[in-house]
């Protein structure tokens, strides 16, 4: 019992029934890289429903544990702030997918529609059915308060022109985690010219989102 | 001046602070489609007789028209939209369930996105795990299990997850676990207390 509960979990470890190497450890690691990248990227990053769907069995059963665990034990509340800890980071993760996808939703559903077989999708399941649900809503709101109302040729707006898209020209701090070369950086103003960096393994800089998108999805730099 | 009244919905909600819902301007609103029907009829006119009399001086008019039926048609939008993210963000505050005062300020179209804004987030947080996952909770990161609170209102009873019943009681103060309080603490039912 009390294995099963210490630090954090080397409880996956004993008792996991899928076949991945990760441990426990590497999982919330994991699960707290992609969380920072969706809070500091201005557009939304590929879903992560396989960190999050581990991290939830995981909670499920350390909650499971913290069940049979005597009242009072002093190791219990310690657990049990570490779940918190853990949901928190959780929760928080798939609130900032989740505002994103309100914030931006035609673009969000049109990247989703042109995307190509075979491509992973940026949304998740759920994430998916939450922004169609959405986009309806709003739009049969829209109509029925103002538009059926006005003439016969305004009675439709474009939502990809009229919400605003993501901007991917914001600036962001970023660690570098795997050495990258030549990294073309365009110009700031009219009299500068482009030019290309290195960025070192462990340094961190201030950059334009656009200019590092690649890096991020592909986890050759954090964002922080 | 064309559009006046439609930018004077705009302004409305951009002199309220982040938040705040004002109550619905039905009137505002229909008066803006007064207006723009009005234009519309004015251009169809016009616009027949450019066909058939081939009147080309009206032309820059029709399009003056035009244009305010647009920016008309947008401020309108922006006025509807921008009320939706803040009843959205109501939500969020204040849980499943708004109080009646912020319902009264409400069309009865809102009332119904708010209605199916609810059971979409519903079901999104159900279908993250089996118990559902209440992503709305655990706001702020938890420094510790337990805070100190205090009553600010008599909220009647309450229980905490080991089964035990407290009473919420004005100005009483509690020692509780800070994921049964959070959501109370957003009602302002509970304060923090910080010391």
């Amino acid at each position: 019992m009390s294995d099963a509960l210490s630090d954090g979990g080397s409880d996956i470890q004993q008792d996991d029934s899928h076949e991945d190497v990760m441990t426990p450890a590497e999982l919330i690691a994991k699960l707290e890289e992609a969380w920072l990248n969706e809070k500091f990227s201005p557009e939304l990053l590929e879903n992560k429903s396989e960190v999050v769907e581990c991290v939830m069995e995981q909670l499920t059963h350390m909650e499971a544990n913290l069940q049979r665990v005597k009242k009072g034990d002093a190791k219990a509340s310690i657990h049990h702030m570490e779940i918190d800890r853990i949901r928190f980071v959780l929760s928080s993760y798939l609130r900032s997918r989740l505002w994103k996808i309100e914030k931006f939703f035609p673009h969000v559903l049109e990247k989703e529609k042109s995307r190509g077989e075979g491509d992973a999708s940026l949304l998740s399941p759920e994430e998916f059915a939450f922004a169609k649900e959405y986009y309806a809503n709003t739009e049969t709101y829209l109509k029925a308060v103002a538009l059926k109302r006005m003439p016969p040729n305004l009675q439709t707006v474009d939502m990809l022109q009229s919400v605003p898209e993501p901007c991917l020209d914001s600036f962001v701090f970023l660690r570098v985690k795997e050495r990258q070369e030549n990294i073309l950086v365009e110009p700031e103003t009219d009299d500068q010219r482009e030019y290309v960096v290195d960025l070192e393994e462990g340094s961190q800089h201030l950059m334009r989102y656009r200019t590092i998108a690649p890096l991020v999805s592909s986890g050759a730099v954090q964002l922080i | 001046m064309f559009c006046e009244k439609a930018v004077e919905l705009v302004r409305e909600l951009h002199r309220m602070s982040d938040g705040q819902l004002p109550a619905f301007n039905e009137d505002g609103l229909r008066q803006v489609l007064q207006e723009m029907q009005t234009l519309y009829e004015q251009n169809q006119r016009d616009v027949n007789e450019v066909k058939s009399e081939g009147r080309a001086d009206l032309i820059p008019s029709i399009k003056l028209r035009h244009c305010c039926l647009l920016r008309n048609q947008r401020c309108l939008t922006a006025y509807l939209y921008d009320r939706v993210l803040r009843i959205r963000a109501l939500r969020w505050a204040y849980g499943s369930v708004l109080p009646g005062s912020v319902q009264f300020h409400m069309c009865a179209e809102e009332l119904q996105w708010f209605s199916q804004y609810r059971k979409s987030l519903a079901s999104f947080m159900r279908s993250l795990r089996d118990g559902g996952l209440d992503i709305t909770q655990d706001m702020k990161p938890p420094k510790s299990l337990y805070i100190e609170v205090r009553c600010l209102k008599d909220h009647g009873e309450f229980e905490i997850d080991d089964g035990t019943v407290i009473l919420l009681k004005k100005n009483s103060q509690h020692f509780l676990p800070r994921w049964k309080c959070e959501q109370l603490i957003r009602q302002g039912v509970l304060e923090h207390v910080v010391s």
